[in-house]
């Protein structure tokens, strides 16, 4: 009998990491047959894979490599997007462990579901065609809805769940209607052939392929959580299990960061004077409106998903920038963004205890002077959020805003830094709390081995990329 | 290296007190104090091995820090950095010791202390964009957490304002550096944020100068800070600790000062000439309000705070007389009022410190019980009025003899600064020290102590040598401001000399002789100026 090949399009090596993560992810669904309610072997087995996947990332050469008829690519941005990927969902798991155990969340699926997430993650930022990228938002969408719903029992999770399938669902509509506008009107699903096609400048001013990006950018705005489409950000960021919380903070829009940008940065930087401007206004919308937000926030969930809707809006400046230093700032960025809310969200999680999250701000009051260590981690992450240096938020800020200074977009980056100063704000709140507040209450704080740990690799990469950049700047910048 | 090494020991000095005991409070303050004093006297060795003659850069240390974006770590002290850097080590000392009797989590309050130490001293040597203001937005933490923990009832209030007004100034500052990297880097080729490479090399239009010159300004006149910025400076000061007050108007304050000097006047000669109006009327407002003000305080510290704005204002206006006696008045200055003004606020804590109260109307007739701090608060306050024999008379007189030079006007509304201080200090001498001891709550106020008399007498012996013999100082930076004002030289930018200049001058090569030839005609430039050049 023939050997069943592959069509030539198809090249599978370059496919590796989807294929070898999908494997384990199944192998963790079959094991949790065997575990009971002993999970350990499941975290095991997805850390193995998540290893494995960024390590078969790299199995490719020469890169760029395209698989699928061009609409799966393997280049530098999303190698390192995997690598975020991979290194972000290790942090959730690792947070999830303790804290699942501590919320009786006994759901053996959940690993897989993060699994299969990050799957949809990397399918999302290497892809270049239309097509996929739908089916990459899809699997991360859908793996999300379940896990923000995990805490069955909770009310707030069902909430949570149940408005970001609703909202999400209608985003995904959008999208979908605006790749179908552009399909119409350029007559392909694929980034470069779209990108072809919109050389011609007649094409540009087509209605049908403007409604079709202004459709895209609603759709993307949403999966960002870019203001006025992040109305579900707050409630989700609140009602989710808090790793899970981390989890979306970071992965997830990472990933749809990079179809954002390879989207409009490459696909139509053509017509970037079309897009540009809505670009722009929805990036201001959301560093203001997640600042103003966040400072009227006191359940410190909430603040989190206001400032990480100013970050949106932060990183969308290096999509309107559309150069190679857009997209490596950006890369930098969303790194450095995963150690710091990774650390920050781990924290969180020391400070509550079954039944008792202690999510509000005043519950972190007299802080440092009974756990100086975990309030001085947490200020680390708080001002690196807010961009001070010698942290890794101001590299990260320093490299965005200097690829937007690059491109001219002076007025923007001027805004974006007295939003950065607003943000200051609300961030130094808990640190007045945890320093010149006394104790309301004694701290009954839950130190787990596996979360500091989570919290431990935080603080040194967002130290380490605060003072020793280069090595990572380097690799980014290719 | 020992640059490196004397900057960064008090950080060092922090990491170590972090893994002491909390409960050994006398092991701690002592490992503080021996920090401290090293790094002074580590400092000193500078100051000697330091060469008065020439105006580059000394100790220097440049290695590669963020290769990619050819940032370095470049660091080095020239004679406008020196005095400040020293400055900065001994306060540290003396800060220390004035702190001695600090009961609240003494162990945080000296880590505090030393991780700000650093972040001072290396805003100072810094000597690349980026680096500078890692060090300069750095330093802000330490000092935020010292009046927000340790200050008075409003700390938080005061500590989140002086935060925010600093990092906005400080953040469109920052926008300003990254345009002038992408700049240089398109019109010399090189990415770098070198300081000194820029101050060669910066060539931009008037307009844009202009907006960056306003970037930075913005920052520096916030930190200084000049009227209408100031609202944060008497908030942060009363509700700082005694020496959280010290080392913010010791050293903090001499910050923006020491920005406009290495940054604005450098980068923008010509658009610092052209703001100097501006700065002028400005800094006048701030010394003739800031006296005012400090009339009318009832708080001995705001009282002192307000004096602060109105003698930085003295500091700017010699900054930007751009002259040799207007710039060498404002940098002895900077120390003058980094000594007198700390001192100041060391006295007003001591009395704080026995009545924990500062309102000028809870004293009176001090003099009787306290005679030693009589004498001391005397010398001080005369030093601070600047009274000949002392400290302020020099830098005053100095800045005064430069900024008439520029403009007799201004040099006439900015002495009546000088006598409305002597209203302001000698009336609340009176009142604090002399009259009658009437509040029965004073009569058993001790005398100051030892450890007080330590703290204040270093002061007081530099008081009278920088006035009877300023040349010890003086002559660190004499190089240093010759060669800053024939760079800012207001000659240099009268149109037919800049052309004159730039025909033999070291940007030579960027003017062509045709472009030469054009610009010329448009300025219908006789020839006769030129021959006589």
């Amino acid at each position: 009998m023939e050997p069943i090949l592959a069509p030539e399009s198809i090249d599978l090596i370059a496919l590796a990491p989807v294929l070898v993560l999908s494997v384990f992810a199944m192998l963790v669904l079959v094991l949790d047959l065997w575990g009971g309610r002993n999970k350990s072997l499941l975290v095991f087995t997805s850390l193995v894979g998540l290893l494995m996947t960024a390590i078969s990332a790299f199995a490719k050469h020469p890169i760029p490599a395209y698989s699928f008829n061009d609409s799966y690519i393997v280049d530098h941005m999303s190698l390192f997007f995997i690598c975020i990927f991979t290194i972000s969902s290790a942090l959730a798991i690792l947070l999830s462990v303790e804290y699942n155990e501590r919320e009786g969340i006994q759901a053996g699926e959940y690993y897989a579901l993060i699994l299969f997430c990050t799957v949809g993650m990397i399918l999302l930022a290497s892809s270049t065609d239309m097509i996929m990228i739908f089916l990459g938002i899809e699997i991360i969408s859908i793996c999300l809805y379940v896990l923000a719903g995990i805490r069955r029992n909770d009310h707030r999770s069902n909430e949570a769940a149940l408005k970001y399938f609703l909202l999400g669902a209608f985003a995904t509509g959008f999208l979908l209607y605006g790749m179908t506008l552009v399909y119409g009107s350029t007559g392909s699903t694929n980034l470069f052939k779209i990108a072809e096609f919109v050389q011609n400048p007649s094409a540009q001013s087509s209605p049908l392929l403007l409604m079709g990006l202004v459709l895209l950018v609603i759709g993307f705005g949403f999966k960002v959580a870019s203001a006025p489409f992040h109305m579900w950000a707050p409630d989700v960021y609140q009602g989710a299990p808090t790793p899970v919380t981390a989890f979306m903070a970071v992965g997830p829009k990472a990933a749809a960061f990079a179809a954002f940008f390879r989207v409009f940065a490459e696909a139509f930087p053509e017509m970037s004077s079309s897009w540009e401007i809505l670009l722009s206004i929805i990036a201001v919308l959301s560093m203001i409106v997640g600042n103003l937000g966040a400072i009227m926030q006191t359940n410190i969930k909430r603040m989190l998903a206001f400032s990480s809707v100013s970050h949106a809006g932060y990183i969308l400046m290096a999509v309107i920038a559309k150069s190679s230093l857009g997209s490596s700032s950006m890369l930098f960025y969303m790194l450095t963004y995963a150690f710091m809310t990774f650390g920050v969200f781990g924290i969180i999680i020391i400070l509550g205890r079954k039944g008792e999250e202690n999510l509000e701000i005043q519950n972190y009051a007299g802080l440092a002077y009974k756990h100086p260590l975990i309030a001085l981690s947490m200020t680390i992450f708080l001002l690196s959020l807010g961009g001070l240096p010698p942290f890794a938020g101001f590299v990260a800020k320093f490299y965005l805003f200097s690829a937007a200074i690059q491109e001219g977009l002076l007025t923007l980056v001027i805004i974006a830094v007295l939003n950065s100063a607003i943000s200051f704000y609300y961030y130094l709140k808990i640190v007045v709390f945890m320093y010149m507040k006394e104790p309301e209450a004694e701290f009954n704080i839950s130190l787990t081995p596996m979360t500091l740990f989570v919290v431990l690799i935080g603080v040194i990469g967002t130290i380490q990329l605060g003072i020793f950049p280069n090595a990572i700047i380097t690799l980014a910048s290719h | 290296m020992f640059l490196t090494f004397i900057t960064f020991l008090p950080f060092l000095g922090a990491v170590c007190l972090a893994f002491m005991p909390k409960e050994n409070v006398n092991a701690i303050k002592q490992t503080a104090l021996a920090v401290a004093v090293t790094d002074f006297l580590l400092s000193l060795m500078l100051w000697t091995n330091f060469d008065n003659t020439t105006h580059k850069m000394q100790f220097g240390l440049n290695i590669p820090w963020i290769e990619a974006w050819g940032i370095n770590y470049h660091i080095g002290l020239d004679g406008i950095s020196l005095l400040l850097y020293v400055m900065t080590t001994f306060l540290t000392m003396i800060c220390i010791i004035a702190s001695w009797d600090v009961k609240k989590h003494i162990r945080e309050y000296m880590i505090a202390m030393l991780a700000l130490s650093t972040g001072m001293l290396g805003v100072f040597i810094a000597l690349d964009l980026f680096m500078f203001y890692v060090f300069w937005e750095f330093q802000l933490v330490p000092m935020y957490i010292i009046v927000g923990v340790w200050g008075g009832p409003r700390r938080i209030y005061a500590s989140i304002k002086f935060f925010l007004f600093t990092a906005v100034g400080s953040l469109l500052m920052l926008v300003a550096i990254l345009w002038i990297y992408f700049h240089i880097q398109q019109t010399t080729g090189v990415a770098t944020a070198d300081i000194l490479y820029i101050t060669e090399h910066l060539d931009v239009s008037l307009d844009a100068s202009k907006w960056l010159w306003m970037a930075f300004f913005l920052a520096f006149a916030i930190k200084v800070p000049m009227f209408p910025f100031h609202t944060w400076l008497p908030d942060a000061h009363v509700e700082a600790p005694t020496a959280g007050s010290v080392i913010l108007a010791g050293v903090l304050l001499k910050m923006g000062t020491y920005g406009f000097l290495r940054f604005n006047l450098p980068f923008f000669p010509q658009a610092s000439y052209e703001f100097v109006p501006m700065v002028a009327w400005l800094s006048i407002i701030g010394i003739i309000y800031g006296a005012l003000v400090a009339m009318v305080q009832e708080d001995l510290k705001k009282l002192v705070a307000y004096s602060s704005v109105s003698h930085l204002g003295f500091i700017m206006l010699g900054i930007f007389a751009l002259n040799p006696y207007g710039i060498q008045g404002a940098l002895i200055q900077n120390i003058n009022h980094g000594i007198s003004t700390s001192a100041l606020f060391l006295l007003v804590g001591v009395v704080y410190d026995r009545r924990h109260t500062r309102l000028i109307s809870e004293f009176g007739g001090l003099a009787k019980i306290m005679p030693k701090y009589t004498v001391c608060f005397m010398i001080v306050a005369l030093s601070s009025i600047g009274l000949p024999g002392m400290n302020g008379f020099v830098g005053e007189f100095l800045i005064l003899l430069g900024i008439f030079q520029v403009n007799g006007l201004w040099a006439a509304f900015a002495t009546s600064g000088v006598i409305l201080a002597a209203c302001y200090i000698l009336w609340m001498f009176q009142r604090v020290m002399f009259l009658e001891l009437k509040n029965p709550k004073n009569i058993g106020m001790k005398d100051m102590n030892t450890r007080e008399m330590i703290t204040i007498v270093p002061l007081i012996v530099l008081i009278f040598w920088i006035g009877l013999y300023p040349n010890t100082f003086m002559k660190t930076f004499d190089a240093s401001v010759n060669h800053l004002v024939s760079k800012v030289n207001p000659d240099n930018f009268k149109p037919h000399q800049e052309k004159h200049k730039n025909s033999q001058g070291e940007h030579a090569q960027l003017v062509t002789p045709t472009e030469m030839a054009s610009l010329n005609q448009k300025l219908q430039m006789p020839k006769k100026v030129l021959i006589k050049e």
